[in-house]
């Protein structure tokens, strides 16, 4: 028999605006001072009421225009009732039946992974267990702190899919720099829904829940493991428990939190403190002239560029290193798209570099002023010294060029004389020597020895056996 | 000094001129009251907490505005008693519960600041039933509120607290909560004027929620001019309450004149004179009725044909939302804590003991009602009956200015006469939790007597339309005379 896992994810992100969802004060959960940045209404005083902060709203609903989604023109507010410590009003206010936005997708390697819906709501405080003690403490730094949920459809199958899903996520939302999305300050929040059955079978599986993933790895890992797990016990012909299981990073598996009893029921209803949502049109056009290009739209730009494809993903994913490799292409425009990538994705480069300086440099190179060897020393001293132009530096360098073929054969000719033992060495096969050997000659001549020419001399050489 | 003790028997118009005149000073309104509290509050027990020190303090600083002649406006000086449902900084706030019995706002209701900026002098927190649930004032934690025109009697509720003090002359004017008539009732039982403003017209920052979507905050007073003053101010957007609307109080001309009732349209619902009317109580509204007549107001019979279904739908939203409002009394930040075996068992300890029979049977209902599998057939249900409410004003506004009902079925019932039937307690609102489902505004005041008890009427107007109801209510009232008196 075999067996097939249905995925699905549930993330949740802490959104980086100025003040809190529903009160004015500050939005740093990591503040080091518990109980700092906290109000009446966020402490759930007596009497409060919560007002929207537009911002929020602004960013979710941008956010769900990157993936494709709807957006629902008229959104409410519904309290989601619960008592936990955390908690201070006994409810959290979230949207239930009409989230801001539903129905998208995003491509993720090739596959297309629906997205249910996106909506927001506010985070809770933070408990804190002291060792020893019978006591908890609470920490309402983090309440109120907007935060969005995204809802995926069921369409992942691997660990692998569902760490994509949630890698290509956190770099829209950075992209569009509305969360800084930290899976370890938990500022990003991946839970996973799985399930296995019967390859082809219509109905799903006992759904197992996993939770506390702080890495992209222990999404991957987490999820592969279950999929193994459950998959042993179906072909065991026994029953999947539904439960909550959380991850073990040393151990490399899962255990199980806790049994779901029943379920919760939230007795979800809608906020009459807060008017509904009506997002017109003009609103939509307005949000949509500010979002910047998103990760999907510049892999394929780049690539049309002819930037290889492992190269466009670093270009993409490391943000900076493509609004870099941007600066340079777009003021020097006859360079080569393709190796400026290569040494923007190699070398280490100080992106204070003015573009064009480092365009300067790639010009030498394309125009074989000088070689690789030596154009990665320019840029070492670039890198220290930003300010300066490339053509100054190699200036300064006094950098001989060599004349033609003979020179370079006249100082591999001194080089093996002088280094007889190596020559031995590379005889007996050392292929280490031979390096040596190469470097000598590369030392000799400021590094304006083509490499590969020199090293093809030297094994010619010593192969022909001339030890003269 | 007898003389100056009387002070309490004025209005808050009556005041306002002996202190622009310089005649009288705040502090001798405010003595007068507070004496007058020591007096009666012992058998009325109108007041849960007097601050007397607070009062005696910001009445010196209304007198030095005075003095130098820049008072403040209409309330600079003024005496007034704050319903305990209001947050008030540094002062116990207690919604007459247990759960809160010592706890202390650290911020002001909006209301609040709005009347201290004014200039107004709080005296106190006035009494009422626990969370603002309840008709009578008998389920305060604080023991029950008594009627001054019968002491075996019950001032009303929820606001019972405010509606006595006022009739008691302990304190000028007080401002009062009303979720299904808490305003209206009490201020019908204690011969005063109150009202219940449009949904949104005033904030609702810093009330201790009851059922949010009907919750507004309102002024009660010894006339409908003083009920128009503090409106006017206490009126308008809060930026801290989403659901308070833009609106400015717009005062209409022609003060006091029952020539203004000429021509007005007077819509009668005939819905409101079922509903168990007593005899005594129909009497004494039909009079007010020939009075509008006589004045030359056209009397129009009218349908509000799902007025019936209003305290049904009442009583399936309100208690959803008081489930959910009343959920962070846990025990873990402010209030009453009692500690439990584990963390469950210290909420159940904690609202066990905090929270009275009647708040825990509307929590009780409410959980119900927003439950799976019910949400459906009743809070669904109840917002889809709630519309159709409205739709019945909305339409009786093609044809008429105010509408007139009585206010309550019957007079002023004895303390404890309801207190072991919730049922029949719940039909006290039979007349006033309509004008909350609508969202419109309401004014109940006097319109005569019936075995030594006032009998009141309920004026309700358009949303946002307070003004026009205030000139017809001035007309009414002048045209009416005095009545009752001590």
């Amino acid at each position: 028999m075999k067996y097939e896992a249905v995925i699905g994810l549930e993330i949740h992100a802490e959104l980086n605006t100025e003040s809190k969802m529903f009160c004015s004060s500050k939005n740093d959960p990591f503040h080091s001072e518990p109980n700092k940045n906290i109000c009446p209404v966020c402490m759930g005083l007596p009497g409060t009421l919560p007002v929207m902060n537009r911002k929020a709203l602004d960013w979710v609903i941008m956010s769900g225009l990157a993936m494709n989604c709807q957006i629902n023109k008229f959104s409410k507010w519904d309290r989601k009732n619960y008592y936990y410590p955390d908690l201070p009003k006994g409810y959290q206010i979230s949207q239930y039946d009409l989230p801001l936005a539903y129905k998208g997708f995003l491509e993720v390697g090739g596959k297309k992974i629906g997205i249910t819906r996106i909506h927001l709501e506010e985070d809770t405080g933070k408990l804190i267990h002291p060792k020893g003690e019978d006591y908890s403490l609470v920490d309402f730094n983090r309440s109120g702190v907007p935060l969005m949920e995204l809802v995926t459809e069921p369409d992942i199958t691997t660990g692998l899919q569902a760490a994509n899903f949630a890698q290509e996520l956190q770099l829209i939302l950075r992209t569009l720099g509305i969360s800084k999305t930290n899976m370890e300050k938990g500022e990003m929040r991946v839970e996973v829904n799985i399930s296995v059955r019967e390859m082809g079978a219509q109905s799903f599986g006992t759904k197992v829940e996993i939770k506390n993933l702080n890495s992209f790895m222990a999404v991957e890992k987490s999820v592969d493991f279950e999929i193994h797990r459950q998959t042993e016990i179906l072909q065991k012909g026994g029953k999947i428990v539904q439960e909550t299981r959380g991850w073990n990073e040393d151990k490399r598996l899962t255990f199980s939190q806790r049994a779901k009893e029943t379920a919760m029921d939230y007795r979800y209803f809608p906020e009459p403190d807060l008017p509904p949502v009506e997002i017109s049109q003009e609103w939509l056009s307005q949000i949509k002239s500010i979002i910047p290009e998103l990760p999907a739209e510049r892999r394929t730009r780049y690539k049309n560029m002819g930037v290889p494809a492992n190269y466009a993903e670093v270009l993409t994913s490391i943000g900076i290193s493509g609004d870099y490799f941007d600066k340079v292409v777009r003021i020097c425009k006859a360079l080569n798209a393709r190796s400026v990538a290569n040494w923007i994705v190699q070398e280490e480069v100080n992106f204070q570099i003015k573009p064009e300086f480092f365009g300067d440099l790639m010009q030498l190179i394309d125009d074989k002023k000088i070689n690789v060897t030596i154009g990665r020393e320019v840029l070492k001293r670039l890198n220290s010294s930003p300010e300066k132009s490339p053509i100054k530096i190699v200036e300064e360098m006094d950098i001989r060029t060599l004349n033609g073929a003979n020179e370079l054969i006249e100082i591999i000719d001194r080089i093996l004389k002088t280094n007889s033992q190596a020559v031995n060495d590379c005889k007996k096969g050392k292929d280490m020597a031979i390096g040596y050997l190469v470097g000598q000659v590369m030392k000799e001549t400021r590094g304006q020895a083509d490499s590969i020419k020199t090293r093809e001399i030297i094994v010619s050489k010593i192969a022909s056996g001339r030890d003269d | 000094m007898s003389e100056r003790e009387g002070l309490y028997k004025l209005t808050i118009l009556q005041a306002g001129e002996l202190l622009d005149r310089h005649e009288v000073a705040s502090v001798d309104l405010a003595n007068a009251c507070l004496n007058r509290i020591e007096k009666k509050n012992k058998e009325i027990n109108a007041f849960i907490t007097v601050d007397k020190e607070a009062a005696l303090e910001s009445a010196a600083a209304a007198d030095k505005r005075i003095k130098s002649g820049k008072r403040l406006g209409v309330l600079d000086g003024v005496p007034l008693g704050i319903k305990d449902v209001l947050s008030q900084k540094g002062v116990r706030t207690t919604a007459g519960s247990r759960i809160l019995e010592n706890y202390i706002s650290p911020f002001d209701a909006t209301v609040v600041s709005v009347l201290k900026k004014a200039g107004a002098v709080i005296l106190g927190k006035t009494n009422m039933d626990e969370f603002a649930m309840g008709s009578s004032t008998e389920s305060s934690y604080f023991g029950p509120t008594k009627n001054p025109w019968d002491l075996e009697r019950v001032p009303g509720g929820s606001s019972g607290g405010s509606a006595a003090a006022v009739a008691a002359d302990m304190c000028l004017g007080a401002l009062g909560s009303d979720t299904g008539g808490s305003i209206r009732q009490p201020a019908a039982y204690c011969g005063i004027v109150g009202l219940k403003p449009t949904y949104g017209a005033v904030s609702r920052y810093g009330l201790l929620a009851m059922a949010s979507s009907l919750d507004q905050v309102g002024p009660m007073t010894k006339d409908v001019a003083d009920a128009e003053i503090i409106f006017s101010i206490i009126s308008g957007k809060d930026s801290m309450d989403s659901t308070s609307s833009n609106y400015e109080y717009k005062k209409l001309d022609g003060d006091n004149l029952v020539e203004n009732l000429k021509g007005k349209k007077i819509g009668i619902p005939k819905e409101f004179f079922g509903l168990g009317l007593k005899d005594n109580v129909r009497k004494a509204v039909e009079n007010a009725i020939n009075d509008f007549k006589k004045a030359g107001a056209e009397i129009i019979d009218i349908s509000l044909p799902h007025t019936s279904y209003a305290l049904a739908t009442y009583y399936i939203i309100m208690p959803a939302e008081v489930s959910s409002n009343l959920a962070r009394f846990d025990g873990i930040r402010y209030g009453l804590s009692e500690e439990g075996r584990n963390l469950i068992d210290g909420y159940l300890e904690t609202r066990a003991k905090g929270f009275g029979n009647e708040v825990k049977r509307r929590i009780m209902l409410g959980t119900y009602v927003l439950s799976a599998g019910y949400y459906d057939a009743y809070y669904k249900k109840a917002q889809k009956v709630r519309t159709l409410v409205k739709a019945d004003y909305d339409r009786a506004w093609e044809k008429v200015d105010v509408l007139l009902t009585p206010v309550t079925p019957s007079l002023p019932f004895k303390i404890g006469e309801k207190t072991s039937d919730p049922l029949t307690m719940y039909l006290e609102d039979v007349m006033t939790v309509p004008i909350n489902i609508a969202g419109v505004p309401a004014l109940v005041m006097p319109c005569g007597m019936s075995n030594g008890l006032p009998v009141g009427l309920q004026l309700i107007g358009k949303s946002f339309e307070e003004n026009k109801i205030f000139q017809i209510a001035k007309g009414y009232e002048m045209l009416r005379g005095k009545i009752g008196g001590e």
